[in-house]
């Protein structure tokens, strides 16, 4: 076993000096197009009107994906995005900076750069797409399996696997988190929580299907936020709405509207944080495996030996905080659906049955 | 900065995808799930009471046998006894019964004896003073036969009877 590690170790650096060999060599070019990390990290983060999957050599292999816009000159458009990779077409371009730098544009009457509506299915809306079609497969799998066998069968394999899960979560998160009448809500957790795991773990595949990254996307993590606030805030009952208009402390704190105050914000700051957590979270776990990669290409003008030195310990890094990323994307889904759980708990309290510690959250 | 500027579109197709996976999984999906479990659940948790009632009785039955078992034990001794000790009455009645049947026996087999004897005895002294008779006569025959002697012998007699009288 020793000696297995052994000979992957020295494979690892042998690839390494061969190809930074060849990198040194091409110096001049590199040198020439000066590498530019934090415009590739933030164009893999980012949308895209394409779903780039690799360049060999000058080819750039890709999927297409539709673009549709609506704009006033043009009504509603619908073309593939590979006409936008030689430039204009119908009027509409990408554009390279300002305002709207990576956005499709249109050139007014005026030559001024306006932005049509834009639904264009780009990478991000089609990798949701594609994930949400695994999680109604796997769970309606699992439901069809339930319909197929006889009543109070015990299934095996994935589905006992996904039934533990669901279960799991159920019972050890949003009931006791929600308390009694945590079966309305039970579905809109869970399907939360499925919904955000599957789209991490998408993410942190490396080739077509996955590699986009929808968590670490703010509108993604805005929509899911948005619901949560929406539940809680239109299920919260009498005595949620007097803890937040009028709460139980001294009475100057209330007659000059402080804690009020406080306490309205918080309505919209709990949803807030949900939204910038998970997208903080999943965002910076996509740049740092980003980053170790192109420390490999930045440390091409260092000389071979520093280049082959920094390629293992970037491998052996990514490794690591891949395995981290597997753990996050899992614990992200767990904290956004068990901070929905409580706030949506907090929100059906019931009076005069407060809970002796309060939940903090940070 | 862009990053963190929702684009209109995604928003768009987020929710929309958001929206159709919710409200398929949340309508035949996890609730379906969940109520299959929670059946089984209830179904094995109400196995298991049943068990343990079946149990529970089980024992009591075990319990109760062992109880009818040992009263039978000691009905059984009781009878037992009781029997000996019926056999012996029984025995000890025979016996009595048996007793004053040969002592009525014997008394009357007692009784024919002596009786058979009286008999006896009355026929043995008619045929002895029929004999006495009958030798008295031969006696007072050949007595008689010559004078003298005759004489000798009134006169003894008359001797003993005014010697009887005298007395």
């Amino acid at each position: 076993m020793c000696n297995f590690y052994r000979y992957i170790i020295c494979i690892v650096f042998l690839l390494a000096t061969v190809f930074s060999a060849r990198a040194a060599q091409s110096e001049e070019i590199a040198a020439e197009k000066d590498f530019d990390a934090k415009e590739i990290i933030f164009s893999h983060i980012g949308d895209a009107y394409e779903w780039h999957i690799t360049t060999l050599g000058n080819a750039h292999i890709t999927v297409p994906l539709p673009v549709i816009v609506y704009s006033k000159d043009k009504g509603w458009n619908l073309f593939m995005s590979s006409k936008l990779r030689h430039g204009e077409y119908k009027g509409f371009y990408i554009a390279q900076e300002g305002e709207y730098a990576g956005k499709l544009v249109e050139r007014s009457a005026a030559g001024k750069e306006l932005r049509p509506i834009d639904l264009s299915l780009t990478k991000n809306a089609t990798a949701l797409i594609i994930n949400s079609s695994i999680m109604v497969f796997i769970v309606m799998s699992v439901v069809r399996w339930y319909r197929k066998k006889p009543l109070r069968s015990v299934p095996k394999g994935f589905i006992g696997a996904m039934e533990m899960f669901v279960m799991d979560i159920n019972d050890n998160l949003i009931k006791p988190c929600i308390g009694t009448n945590y079966k309305r809500y039970a579905p809109f957790l869970l399907t939360a929580f499925f919904f955000i795991l599957i789209n991490n773990l998408m993410g942190l595949l490396p080739f077509f299907p996955g590699g986009a990254s929808t968590t670490g996307n703010i509108a993604v993590t805005m929509v899911l936020a948005l619901c949560t606030f929406f539940i809680v805030n239109l299920s919260g009952n009498k005595e949620y709405w007097k803890e937040i208009f009028w709460p139980d402390v001294p009475i100057w704190l209330k007659a000059f509207p402080l804690m009020p105050a406080i306490e309205f914000l918080g309505v919209f700051i709990k949803p807030f944080a949900l939204m910038i957590r998970l997208f903080a979270n999943m965002m910076a776990g996509h740049a740092i495996v980003l980053s170790l990669i192109c420390l490999i290409f930045m440390t091409v003008a260092m000389g071979p030996a520093v280049n082959a030195g920094m390629t293992v310990l970037s491998v052996l890094m990514n490794i690591f905080v891949y395995c981290l990323e597997l753990l996050v994307a899992y614990i992200q889904a767990y904290v956004f659906t068990m901070l929905s759980a409580i706030f949506i708990g907090l929100a059906q309290a019931q009076a005069h049955h407060k809970p002796k510690h309060s939940i903090e959250i940070k | 900065m862009s990053l963190l500027m929702p684009d209109l579109g995604l928003l768009f197709w987020m929710l929309l995808s958001f929206g159709i996976v919710f409200f398929i999984v949340a309508k035949w999906g996890f609730p379906v799930i969940t109520q299959m479990v929670e059946e089984r659940k209830n179904y094995i948790d109400k196995s298991l009471r049943a068990a343990d009632e079946v149990n529970r009785q089980l024992a009591d039955v075990k319990i109760q046998s062992k109880k009818l078992l040992e009263e039978t034990r000691t009905k059984q001794l009781a009878m037992l006894r009781e029997t000996a000790l019926s056999r012996e009455d029984i025995l000890a009645d025979a016996k009595e019964v048996a007793q004053r049947e040969t002592q009525k026996i014997v008394e009357e087999a007692q009784k024919q004896i002596r009786l058979e004897r009286e008999a006896v005895i009355t026929e043995i002294h008619s045929q002895v003073a029929i004999m006495a008779i009958d030798i008295a006569e031969k006696i007072l025959r050949s007595e008689l036969q010559e004078k003298e002697r005759q004489m000798g012998l009134v006169n003894k007699m008359l001797d003993e009877i005014q010697r009887a009288k005298r007395n």
